[in-house]
């Protein structure tokens, strides 16, 4: 279980303070899949980011499984069950994909080609024609996004963050990605999976769906609720003031 | 293994990642010193008359065949300049597997000059692999200062990896080549220093003939207060394709200097560098940490990925 008390995160912009996050509180349950969506710079990535130590809290506490985590490195979350993937994929020059995924599943692992190639699998990649790819630019958008999400796969932790996994995947490969969350969610016993994602098909698989704006939680609750709520509505993103004055 | 104390064996292991005597053609030299030689149907090893070095010589048309040169240093005070000379014939494909390893743990310092001239025939492919390395904990510096000179006839090739890791004090690396047209250079470099070590890789490709082409590319690591010098100059002389690219990570104290240098004499020369130094990038550590990783995990497995 993740709870998050009273968070917020500010930025000065040219000597003005920026309030990204509010005040900002959320219980993740166990055994959950739940999506937080949101118009863009509502504030999600910031949460995931905060969630797994990338950038410290003005204030508030995040709490893992009883577990005061707020001032924990990002390693040791890590090694606490925090798996996070990044909205944009980070490149390595020289590192190839199986580096990654065996630091991914930990020197414990020992991860064996086969198994490797089992990860990439999941994600709708060849294995034999990435495993020994560099994770540089020479790969696509698409492409690295996969091998993001394999890498989680492959850590295989109780708190899995993905921030917009589906965002330049094709259509295709789609519905296997709706597959690997269920699976991871089946396999992991009490994992929570938290998918931030603006796809209507993500939002249909929640169990629960989260929607923040401007930094703060605007609407919560079991999944089907929400989805009709958000699409009943047709001012779901507000318009910008200035172009509705003209 | 020829004569070799265990010492030599170890630095042979680390250049040449040799632990037995190789196939093919090979001359080992040990502290100045013949150490042992083979020669093939194919490829003839002869001493230089005035004893100053060796001179390869590989028929026409070899094929699939490799010549191992390793030289390595375990005395303190040795000082030497070595001239190899390698002929390759028309039409062949070789690798040649080069490498000096110093042990130094005495108070004087230990130096080899390794001036080797290529003489690639036409239509021939070289693979040239040469590695450096230093270890001993002695006063004693221990200092490489390679000469390599490149002189590639029509249509031949030549892909040379230079790699210099651990332990060698001071290093001045000279790299001159002339293609003719068709030829083709690609070069790699890999480069880490720490400590007060000093490397400087000093390039010269004169590209002379259409359609010749040379790839410059120089990955580096300076560590602690090591220094660094790139200079890699292309000048195309012809209608040619010329890139020279330093990508080098500082950490520490590190100093590196990249000077590239580009001049085109013919308006179909095409010529490109890229230069960039900088730190290990904030999010490459981020996401190792989230994977687990500690920062200093982190970082050595960024520096090991990039110097691979
Ligand atoms: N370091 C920063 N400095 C200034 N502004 C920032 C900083 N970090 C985030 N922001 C701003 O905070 C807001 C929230 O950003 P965030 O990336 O969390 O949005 P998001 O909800 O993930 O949006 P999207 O759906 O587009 O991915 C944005 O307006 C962004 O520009
Ligand atoms: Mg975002």
């Amino acid at each position: 279980m993740l709870q998050i008390r009273g968070l917020t995160y500010e930025v000065e912009e040219m000597g003005e303070k920026k309030r990204i996050l509010d005040e900002l509180d959320l219980d993740i349950k166990d055994g959950k899949f739940t999506v937080i969506t949101g118009p863009n710079g509502g504030g999600k990535s910031t949460l995931a980011k905060l969630v797994a130590g990338l950038i410290k809290p003005t204030s508030g506490s995040i709490i893992l499984d009883g577990e005061d985590i707020t001032e924990m490195s990002i390693t040791d979350r890590a090694r606490r069950g925090v798996s996070f993937a990044f909205q944009q994929p980070v490149k390595f020059k020289g590192l190839q994909v199986f580096d990654l995924l065996k630091l991914a599943a930990g020197k414990e692992t020992d991860l064996k080609f086969h198994d490797a190639c089992t990860y990439l699998s999941e994600v709708g990649l060849c294995a034999k024609d990435y495993i020994n790819r560099e994770v540089n630019g020479s790969l696509s958008g698409g492409e690295l996004k996969r091998i993001e999400i394999a890498t989680v796969l492959a850590r295989g932790t109780k708190l899995s963050l993905f921030d917009e996994p589906e965002a330049g995947i094709d259509l295709w490969s789609f519905q296997n990605l709706t597959r690997i969350f269920e699976n991871m969610r089946k396999n992991i016993t009490d994992s929570s999976i938290v998918i931030i994602s603006h796809q209507e098909r993500i939002l249909k698989i929640a169990d629960e769906i989260v929607v923040i704006a401007n930094g703060k939680i605007k609407q919560q609750g079991e999944g089907t609720d929400i989805l009709s709520a958000i699409t009943g509505t047709p001012d779901a993103v507000m318009p910008c003031v200035k172009l509705t004055e003209v | 293994m020829p004569e070799l104390d265990p010492i030599q064996k170890r630095l042979i292991a680390e250049i040449a990642d040799l632990h037995e005597v190789p196939a093919g053609a090979y001359n080992f030299r040990a502290n100045s010193k013949l150490a042992g030689r083979n020669t093939t149907a194919n490829i003839d090893i002869i001493s230089k008359e005035d004893g100053t070095g060796i001179d390869v010589k590989i028929k026409p048309g070899t094929k699939n065949e490799s010549v191992h040169i390793p030289v390595v240093i375990s005395a303190s005070g040795i000082k030497e300049t070595v001239y190899n000379d390698f002929y390759i014939g028309e039409g062949s494909d070789v690798v040649i597997i080069a490498g000096c390893g110093i042990d130094n743990c005495g108070r004087q310092d230990s130096q080899h000059d390794g001036i080797h001239r290529f003489f690639v025939g036409k239509g021939a492919h070289v693979k040239y692999i040469e590695k450096h390395y230093g270890s001993g904990d002695g006063e004693g510096k221990r200092i490489l200062n390679p000469v390599t000179e490149v002189t590639m006839e029509e249509d031949s090739s030549m892909e040379m990896e230079m790699v210099q890791i651990k332990g060698v004090d001071s290093t001045v690396r000279t790299t001159n080549a002339t293609l003719a047209a068709g030829a083709k250079l690609l070069v790699q470099e890999r480069l880490m220093t720490h400590g007060h070590q000093k490397a400087e890789s000093v390039y010269k490709c004169e590209l002379n003939g259409d359609g010749s082409s040379a790839d410059v590319v120089s990955r580096a690591v300076a560590r602690d207060d090591s220094y660094q010098r790139f200079d890699a100059c292309v000048i195309g002389n012809a209608a040619c394709h010329g890139h020279t690219e330093c990508d080098a990570i500082i950490m520490d104290n590190g100093n590196v200097l990249a000077v590239p240098a580009l001049q085109a004499h013919n308006v179909d020369a095409e010529l490109f560098h890229e230069a960039a130094i900088g730190k290990i990038a904030g999010e490459q550590l981020d996401k190792l940490m989230t994977l687990g990783l500690t920062a200093e995990e982190a970082e050595e497995q960024i520096i090991n990925g990039f110097l691979k």
